[in-house]
């Protein structure tokens, strides 16, 4: 669904990704880990096209998609929830689930979407009125990706869903992740809390400096002694 | 089980207030502005006399320029302080059109027809022209927002407003026979003769309360119907989060110069009724930068989005200098003063993104 062959991507002269390659299956949830710095966020930038490439393809469906305009990408289906959420904060959580749907026409088909986005998250739906700025940090995460539900993606790119969250609010958010894909998205999953995201996915790359130091099945990573030294806190 | 949904304690303000819905609740609005346009333009002047009638033309045309910028600086967040500049070059065409327009038409200046006359509608469709190539200039002057942002931006608007006072600085004197007008050359037309740094005399005055108030009642509905609009909200998404916004399919470079352009055509159709307003001539100083400034001022204290906001504030500040003596003195540093203050006390202007009546539900609650 996804393939990322040879990716280099530089602010200015600081290089932030070293030619890395990894894919993404129909039907995955791949989660992409490594410490701070390592360039998960800046992958995923430049595959919804916030960033231009300096060198590499990347293909989503068979098509090559680098140095396309962000908004095309995202029609395709392509969607970003960015770090930090990208809450619209002045307008309510209702509006913010309408801006979801922006170039959808299929009203039916919209309806459908929101009503099973509600249903993941019903302390979304209990605030449909309330100023989305005005949310908690995990109310606010969860109207991210139920807004992001509104764009019906193909593959949803999430970066760093349990950012300063309890642990309980990050394990509902880790549940509606996956619940999601059994519904049928493709995930690619930016994390550092590595355990979740292991528990979580099926198969994993491993970031670290701009370069992909490992991969494989997200089970045999996370018992795999490097990866439990360096991300899982073992010893 | 029976879940209830309660309305959310912590919720702030309900945001969704009434919204128009269906063919009558588009036209209902503008039916009734126009109907209060005539009454105003029928009834206004024998009460309160020329003086008054002239400050509530002030006022519309106010209205019409902070509600406009207001699409620009408050909703998508965008930082003009040209917006005169786009009313001078509606003004100035819209003028162009009734002045020489009448020398060809009538071969005679003056005001021709009466109220909803002949003249009347001339004057009318100059507006609009004034609007669109006003357009064409916010299309242009838009450009540059794909690229820059904040201060940059704000400086190539303020950079427009003052080349296009330079500019207007060098035409040349306006033509006043109307046998040398039917027989003036391609040559004498570029540049328009529109008086240079006088300003552009002899405009016929057809500005009056109807007229004013149905294009302030235009531009007020459609800045209501745009804020509740799918297009709207994608306007305000990029002021909130220009990633964000992206992300949802937004093309966010469309949605600053579809601002821009929008914006424009209603300063340059307000720039037309200014320009045929008794007592103006209209001059190449009303496209610089003080004039801007006030139209930024009512944006600010209005609050960043709230159309009734800046509506208040366009009314407070066209008839608080009219009605305090000497103010004229002590303007720029009153109003720089309360631009500070503001900032300092309530960044997000009076109303912030909302509309007044949405305060009088939350007390009413
Ligand atoms: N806008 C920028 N300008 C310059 N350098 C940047 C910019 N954004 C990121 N970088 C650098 O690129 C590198 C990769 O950053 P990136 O944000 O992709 O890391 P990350 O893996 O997402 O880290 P974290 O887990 O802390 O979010 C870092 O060294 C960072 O300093
Ligand atoms: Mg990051």
């Amino acid at each position: 669904m996804l393939s990322i062959n040879d990716l280099s991507v530089s602010y200015g002269s600081i290089q932030a990704l070293r030619g890395i390659s990894l894919h993404v299956e129909a039907g995955e949830i791949v989660t992409l880990i490594g410490g701070n710095g390592a360039g998960k966020s800046t992958t995923l930038r430049t595959v919804s096209g916030l960033l231009s490439p300096r060198s590499g393809q990347i293909q989503f469906e068979g098509q090559a998609i680098q140095g396309q305009p962000p908004h095309l990408i995202a029609q395709r289906g392509l969607v970003h929830v960015p770090e930090g959420r990208g809450i619209f904060a002045n307008l309510t959580v209702e509006e913010n689930l309408q801006l979801g749907a922006y170039f959808r026409h299929d009203k039916a088909g919209i309806r459908t979407d929101r009503e099973r986005a509600l249903t993941l998250f019903p302390r979304v739906r209990e605030r449909l009125q309330q100023q989305a700025g005005t949310l908690s940090g995990g109310e606010q995460q969860m109207l991210a990706i139920a807004r992001a539900l509104l764009s019906r993606p193909k593959l949803l790119m999430l970066d760093e869903p349990s950012l300063g969250l309890a642990p309980q609010i990050v394990q509902t958010i880790f549940q509606v992740i996956r619940e999601i894909n059994q519904e049928g998205t493709t995930i690619l999953l930016v994390e550092q809390n590595a355990s979740m995201a292991l528990q979580v996915a099926h198969r994993a790359y491993v970031l670290e400096v701009g370069c992909i130091q490992m991969e494989g099945d997200a089970k045999a990573l996370a018992a795999s002694d490097d990866v439990r030294k360096a991300y899982l806190g073992a010893h | 089980m029976s879940v209830s949904h309660p309305m959310p304690a912590a919720s702030p303000i309900a945001a969704t207030p009434f919204r128009p819905t269906g063919p009558l609740m588009g036209v209902l609005p503008l039916a009734i502005g126009i109907v209060v346009a005539v009454l105003l333009h029928v009834i206004l002047p024998g009460f309160v006399g020329p003086y008054y009638s002239r400050i509530v033309i002030d006022i519309g045309i106010a209205i019409i320029l902070a509600v406009s910028l207001n699409i620009v600086n408050g909703m998508t967040g965008q930082f003009s302080i040209g917006h005169a500049g786009f009313m001078t070059v509606g003004g100035y065409t819209a003028g162009l059109i009734t002045y020489y327009g009448s020398y060809f038409i009538w071969g005679t200046l003056g005001k021709h027809g009466v109220f909803l006359g002949t003249g009347e509608w001339l004057f009318a469709a100059s507006c609009i022209v004034g609007g669109l190539v006003a357009a064409g200039a916010g299309y242009i002057v838009g450009l540059p927002s794909l690229r820059l942002r904040g201060d940059y931006l704000a400086i190539v608007t303020l950079g427009f407003g003052e080349i296009l006072r330079v500019v207007l600085q060098q035409t040349g004197k306006v033509l006043d026979d109307g046998a040398a007008i039917r027989a003036a050359g391609w040559s004498q037309w570029l540049p328009p003769p529109v008086g240079g740094a006088i300003g552009f005399d002899g405009i016929p005055k057809y500005t009056n309360l109807f007229w004013v108030y149905t294009f302030v009642t235009i531009t007020v509905v459609v800045a209501y119907r745009l804020k509740h609009s799918s297009l709207g909200r994608a306007m305000i998404s990029v002021r909130e989060d220009e990633i964000a916004a992206q992300a949802m399919g937004v093309n966010i470079a469309r949605q600053k110069v579809l601002a821009f352009v929008m914006a424009a055509f209603f300063a340059g159709v307000a720039g037309g009724l200014f320009a045929h307003e008794r007592g103006v001539i209209i001059s190449p100083k009303d496209a610089g930068f003080q004039r801007s400034f006030d139209y930024v001022i009512m944006t600010v204290l209005g609050g960043r989005g709230s159309i009734s906001g800046v509506t208040l504030a366009a009314i407070i500040l066209t008839a608080l200098p009219e009605l305090l003596r000497d103010f004229e003195q002590y303007r720029l540093i009153v109003f720089a003063l309360l631009l500070i203050v503001m900032m300092i006390v309530r960044p997000q202007g009076l109303f912030g993104i909302h509309e007044i009546w949405h305060f009088w539900r939350r007390r009413s609650r």
